[in-house]
């Protein structure tokens, strides 16, 4: 049992578990924050950025000023922005059967996998996964594609030159792994691989492993996973909530028993206490728009979004802002909000029981209703008569680098007065806003991460004991910039196995059954012998089938010819054909008991005589002696094979078969 | 030997208060809890004190599962659960979750509010009674208790509807609702996956019907409601709520739209909107084409289709009006129709099966005349029309479905008696399983013969895969191990194990046997022999010539030894334990036969 580990991301996991014979691909991240080395895409071209100096080597040379831009004592590269992908080479990809998806941001480099590395399986994932993920997926290549720049920089990752840069460019990683976006037609032949499964269903692969969703609280769709057999179990846990947000609860009972606990995703911000920072994103949000200031919220084009419109909805009347408009443009803004309304059943319960009135499951309906939300595919069009400040702008990408945020981010840059919030937790804010410097807005860091924080993972491993926790490598010591505070870490005992980029893990468990089925004739045909009280036992002499990795057992074939004797079942002329298998025995034998059997059997010249060990009991006629020891009984005799097998069965007749 | 029972208090031989009770291995599951259209009285619900006299039947039921809203399968539900008195676990999906209260409901009011009876279930009973209500996911497997799961398939017939696997062990039962395996307009086809249950217990409203296509019988409801309402007559639509309704105004709003038409399309409850609303939110569970576009365009908002007031019924000209009940047996369907009734330009269509003792099965049935209340006669002057729009599997989706699955065993319900027969025996031919239709209060058994699921040592396993020289799929493996049987736990070890964990020790039995050979050649000349006979004789057997002089077969040991007093005679001490005791009893009498002529 192996696991191996293709991400070094602790959110963004991708790991290969190989359990009984297949091979099982644990979530497929997309590790974006490389993108944060890039250059913003400026949906029109800023004459801001495009003056940027080109980068000069502290020797002059400036054969790389094209592709690296200086802002503000910072070097980027000026080109389409590239994604660091999950570990290709550590194993042959395309022997993996099944890849699991635990949340839509944890499928975002699925298209790279089942599109370039012959990779032939199934993918499972919950519907509101793949239907939200789509629709992540979707955002992303247009705000990409959209903007054609020409420009593709590769010269800087060469690793000479890579050495010469100032970091954070000195000290990427992988950078000759770094990729664009992928296109379309490829995110459609991904998500085509998808096989849709709900929660607590059992899905059976190639008869060995069963898998199965659980839900883990902490997005539409969001799962846990358990992969099991009918003697190990491992639990999968990535991305999950105990908070009461929209999704349903996670599922915390059927993880217990686990033999091992692979445990990704926890929150990034595990100082920041998610209810906190959404008191603070209203006010600072309602003080920026008292003020006159436009409010610019980077986002994702769901799940947090969810959370903060429903809190804009009961807060904006009692804050009097009823008449400040709030806009959401993405190209995906209104499907992912009419798709929230339809996923009922994979919301907590009192959003379910709201749809049996029947009303829509999220307020934000209301606010559209009511013209307070309006939301646009992109800024052009629609969006420009109806553009009305000072307003709201929640919209794409948090990382800064593309979507219609870089656009408001120059417009709105230079104004004290406007206001730009940072709740998605996936990137550093400053390292976002390095580009964008020097700034005159507002930035107020209010970043909600509703995944487990330490304190509650301490809480549930106590909960659900597992034998062995696995975790990234970043889970077992203090954060680097807070290394006093040892209570920001994984505290279990055993301690927990911990894993990094590229490394492969042996499991710490050892199988010791395996199921198998006894068909009902063969059950019929047993004799069950209670051999201590409330225990029985039965021998079983049966044929094995294995299919499918299924094993049962048969009643053995009837032997081919009659039995040449009575008591013999082989005809002993013919080489015995298969090693028959006795069984053992067990027991002792009494002496005087075993005299007087010999006896009644016609023996009149039995004479016994003591050893050491136990006693000989001679046949003087038959020139045949018995030797009686406590566990162990030997006949020697002449060849006579009848005399031989009755004294056979007369000692059997003392003994228990194993 | 283990058995199913399986007992229908109601849609035994008949269509109407579907209820199934089903005991599994010790398990008493009840599956729908449906009302009788065509009975005010007693009759009307299934018969609870079959389940027990005076006993609780919590006691006697582990779940109740609702396949789908529609209140021959749910109607007697709040009686059944406040009045009769059960307070276990009810299964049903979402959408019936969301449904069934509000079908509830409006039948409460027809049979109270109009009707006037009492002793009837109340709104309260109607909401406790839901409480009791676990909703469970499609392919969900609910684990009911410890022994006993559940686990639902689609079944689309209404939104919502679903078949239903039971499972204790290796034992199951799948029952399927109502369904339909050809998708429609607004919903998908039934599926389900090769899971071989012991017995599957099937729908037959259609046994015998083998449908035309859809598209015919749309075209044709297509033209017949254009041509009345063309001559400016009035089409009268009897329909529930939910289900064929939607199906059939998203039919008609497209004609309407395509055509240019301007008759007014009414529907009559106040439940449209409501009913439209839960379609919107279930949106995933209706079909394909109206999940992958409802973002652009919801097919549930209707433009040309209004809401009914009772008074346009007397308006002058065409018009085209959807009104509940479906079978025309109480309320506005049955107003309009007296209505409309006498004018032969106007047309009833009715577009679902229509239960004995209902007005819609009379005039199905060409009767014309018709006794009303206070024994007034009503003439049908108006059309009527038979369309089968219903959405229940016909004899080929019943068959397909039985492909699909695999049962071990078929039994019939919600179906008629003869329409059964028929069915039954095309399943018996085309599957050769056996195919049961019991009438209500008649308990049908099967017998199954469940495996026996045991642990068995991965050492005993590995051991016994491994025998044998090269493996060979097609040869048997023999293998031998000890059955440990231990409170319920069942492990199969090997039998050294077994003696461990049980502490005991082996008793070896051993046999030496003294043969005889005439060999005038020194001994070790004679091992030799004795060496290259068996060796020519046991060609699979590991047969070796020790340093010592010994000879192996296996692990029996063959030793020589001159006689004390012939020298021309040889003794060979063949030696072997009781688990060779084969091999042993084989060599002796090979020896003794003596060895071959040297050449």
């Amino acid at each position: 049992f192996f696991q191996y580990c293709l991400s070094g991301h602790p959110t963004l996991p991708c790991n290969v578990l190989k359990f009984k014979s297949t091979t099982i691909m644990l979530d497929c991240g997309l590790d974006m924050t490389s993108t944060l080395n890039f250059l913003p895409l400026p949906l029109v071209q800023s004459p801001r950025l495009s003056k940027l100096p080109g980068w000069v080597l502290k020797d002059g040379s400036t054969f790389l000023d094209k592709e690296l831009k200086e802002c503000s004592g910072h070097v980027f590269v000026d080109s389409v922005p590239e994604f660091c992908l999950p570990e290709t080479e550590l194993l042959d990809l395309s022997t993996v059967d099944v890849i699991l998806i635990s949340n839509y941001h944890c499928m975002m480099a699925l298209p790279y996998i089942t599109e370039y590395t012959g990779f032939t399986g199934t993918v499972y994932a919950t519907e509101p996964t793949v239907q939200i993920g789509r629709l992540l997926m979707e955002e992303l290549v247009n705000s990409i594609e959209r903007v054609p720049k020409a420009q593709s920089a590769s010269m800087w990752k060469n690793k000479e030159v890579q050495r010469l840069l100032p970091a954070p460019l000195k000290d990427a990683v992988e950078v000759s792994m770094w990729r664009k976006c992928y296109t379309m037609p490829e995110v459609n032949a991904a998500l085509s691989k998808i096989q849709l499964v709900g929660y607590s269903q059992k899905i059976e692969l190639f008869g060995a492993v069963q898998v199965t969703p659980l839900s883990s609280g902490y997005a539409l769709g969001s799962s846990n996973w358990i992969i099991q057999s009918h003697y190990e179990k491992v639990s999968y846990v990535s991305g999950s909530s105990l908070l009461t947000t929209h999704p349903q609860p996670m599922d915390q009972a059927s993880l217990k028993n686990s033999d091992v606990l692979i445990l990704t995703g926890l929150t990034q911000i595990p100082t920041a206490n998610p209810d906190g920072m959404v008191g603070e994103f209203c006010s600072n949000l309602a003080m920026t728009v008292r003020n006159g200031g436009n409010v610019l919220v980077p986002c994702y084009p769901s799940g947090v979004i969810y959370d903060l419109l429903e809190c804009l909805y009961q807060y904006i009347d009692s804050a009097g802002l009823s008449n400040i408009p709030f806009y959401f443009i993405s190209p995906v803004a209104n499907s992912s909000l009419e798709f929230s309304q339809i996923f009922a059943e994979w919301l907590c319960h009192n959003k379910q029981t709201k749809v049996y009135l029947p009303e829509p499951p999220f307020p934000h309906a209301e606010l559209i209703q009511t013209n307070k939300l309006k939301h646009y595919p992109s800024i052009h069009g629609d969006f420009s008569n109806d553009f009305k400040q000072p307003c709201v702008v929640f919209t794409g990408h948090p990382s800064l680098r593309f979507g219609d945020v870089v656009h408001f981010m120059e417009l709105w840059g230079k104004s004290s007065l406007n206001t730009v919030i940072f709740t998605e937790p996936d990137f550093s804010y400053l390292d976002a806003l390095a580009p964008y410097q020097p700034l005159a807005m507002k930035c107020v860091y209010c970043p909600i991460d509703t995944r487990l924080n330490f304190i509650q993972v301490s809480k549930l491993l106590k909960e659900v004991q597992p034998l062995h926790v696995v975790c990234p490598e970043q889970y077992t010591q203090p954060p680097p910039t807070q290394s006093h505070r040892t209570d920001l870490m994984i505290d279990c005992q055993p301690p927990a196995m911990s894993y990094r980029r590229a490394e492969v893990l042996t499991l710490p468990y050892k199988r010791r059954y395996e199921k198998i089925e006894i068909m009902p004739d063969l059950a019929d045909s047993l004799v069950p012998l209670e051999i201590k009280p409330g225990i029985s036992l039965a021998t079983v002499s049966a044929v094995l089938h294995t299919k499918d990795n299924k094993h049962v057992l048969q009643l053995p074939p009837k032997p081919p010819q009659a039995p040449a004797s009575k008591k013999r079942k082989r005809v002993s002329d013919d080489v015995p054909e298969c090693k028959s298998l006795k069984p053992l025995l067990s027991g002792s034998i009494p002496v005087d008991q075993f005299v007087q059997t010999l006896e009644k059997h016609g023996f009149s010249d039995v004479k016994v005589e003591d050893t050491a060990k136990g006693h000989i009991v001679l046949l003087q006629e038959a020139e045949t002696l018995i030797q009686l020891e406590e566990d162990s009984t030997h006949i020697i005799c002449d060849n006579d094979e009848p005399l031989r097998v009755k004294l056979r069965d007369l000692v059997l007749k003392f003994l228990q078969k194993f | 030997m283990p058995e199913i029972k399986v007992t229908p208090l109601g849609a035994g031989q008949d269509v109407g208060r579907s209820c199934v009770l089903v005991s599994i291995a010790g398990k008493n599951v009840m599956l729908d809890c449906g009302m009788h259209m065509g009975y005010n009285d007693d009759r009307r619900f299934p018969d609870f004190s079959y389940i027990t006299q005076n006993g609780r039947l919590t006691d006697f039921l582990d779940c109740v599962i609702i396949s789908h809203f529609h209140l021959d399968h749910c109607g007697a539900l709040p009686y059944f659960s406040e009045m009769v008195g059960y307070d276990g676990p009810i299964y049903m999906t979402h959408p019936t979750k969301a449904i069934c209260p509000i079908l509830l409901e409006d039948y409460r009011k027809i049979t109270v509010d109009k009707k006037g009876e009492t002793n009837f279930f109340t709104s309260q009973m109607i909401k406790d009674c839901m409480k009791k209500v676990v909703a469970v996911h499609l392919h969900q497997t609910v684990q009911v208790d410890e022994e006993l799961e559940i686990k639902a398939y689609y079944a689309g017939h209404v939104l919502g509807a679903a078949m239903f696997q039971i499972k204790v062990g290796c034992e199951s039962v799948v029952y399927t609702g109502d369904y339909n395996m050809t998708p429609d307009r607004h919903l998908g086809a039934a599926w389900i996956d090769k899971c071989r249950p012991d017995l599957l217990i099937t729908e037959s409203t259609y046994a015998t019907t083998i449908r035309d296509s859809k598209r015919c019988r749309e075209r044709d409801f297509l033209k017949k409601v254009h041509e009345t309402v063309e001559r400016g007559g009035k089409v009268l639509i009897p329909v529930f709520a939910l289900g064929r309704a939607q199906e059939l105004c998203i039919l008609l709003e497209t004609f309407w739209e395509r055509m240019n038409l301007k008759a007014p399309i009414y529907f009559s409850t106040g439940l449209t909107e409501k009913a439209n609303h839960y379609y919107k939110l279930f949106i995933t569970w209706t079909n394909q084409k109206i999940r992958k576009t409802f973002v652009q365009r919801n097919m549930f908002e209707f433009k040309h289709i209004k809401a009914f007031d009772r008074a346009f019924a007397d308006n002058p000209g065409p018009m085209v009006v959807f009104a509940t009940p479906g079978m025309l047996h109480a309320g506005q369907s049955l107003q309009i129709f007296r209505k409309w009734a006498g004018n032969e330009k106007n047309m009833v269509i009715m577009p679902g099966y229509c239960v004995q003792g209902t007005v819609g099965h009379k005039i199905l049935s060409g009767q014309r005349k018709l006794e009303m209340e206070g024994r007034q006669i009503l003439e049908v002057k108006m059309q009527v029309e038979y369309m089968s729009f219903s959405a229940h599997a016909d004899a080929k989706g019943i068959m397909q479905l039985i492909r699909q699955a695999e049962p071990r065993n078929v039994l019939l319900v919600h179906g008629e008696a003869k329409k059964m027969e028929f069915l039954k025996q095309k399943i018996e031919q085309e599957f050769h399983v056996s195919c049961f239709m019991p009438a209500n209060g008649e308990t049908t058994t099967i017998l199954t013969n469940p495996c026996i699921p045991v642990d068995i040592s991965l050492g005993l396993l590995k051991r016994e895969t491994a025998i044998g020289p090269l493996p060979d799929a097609k040869k048997p493996k023999l293998m031998h191990g000890t059955l440990l049987m231990k409170d319920n736990s069942f492990r199969l070890v090997s039998p050294e194990q077994a003696l461990k964990e049980l502490g005991l020790a082996e008793h070896q039995l051993r046999f030496t046997c003294r043969v005889h050979i005439q060999d005038p050649r020194k001994e070790h000349e004679t091992v030799l022999r004795v060496y290259n006979h068996l060796k020519g004789i046991l060609k699979d057997y590991s047969v070796q010539h020790l340093p010592d002089g010994s000879i192996t077969v296996e692990s029996i040991l063959i030793q020589a030894t001159a006689h004390s007093e012939d020298q021309g005679t040889k003794v060979l001490l063949v030696s072997w334990t009781y688990q060779d005791e084969e091999l042993g009893s084989y060599l002796t009498s090979l020896l003794k036969k003596g060895l071959p002529q040297s050449t």
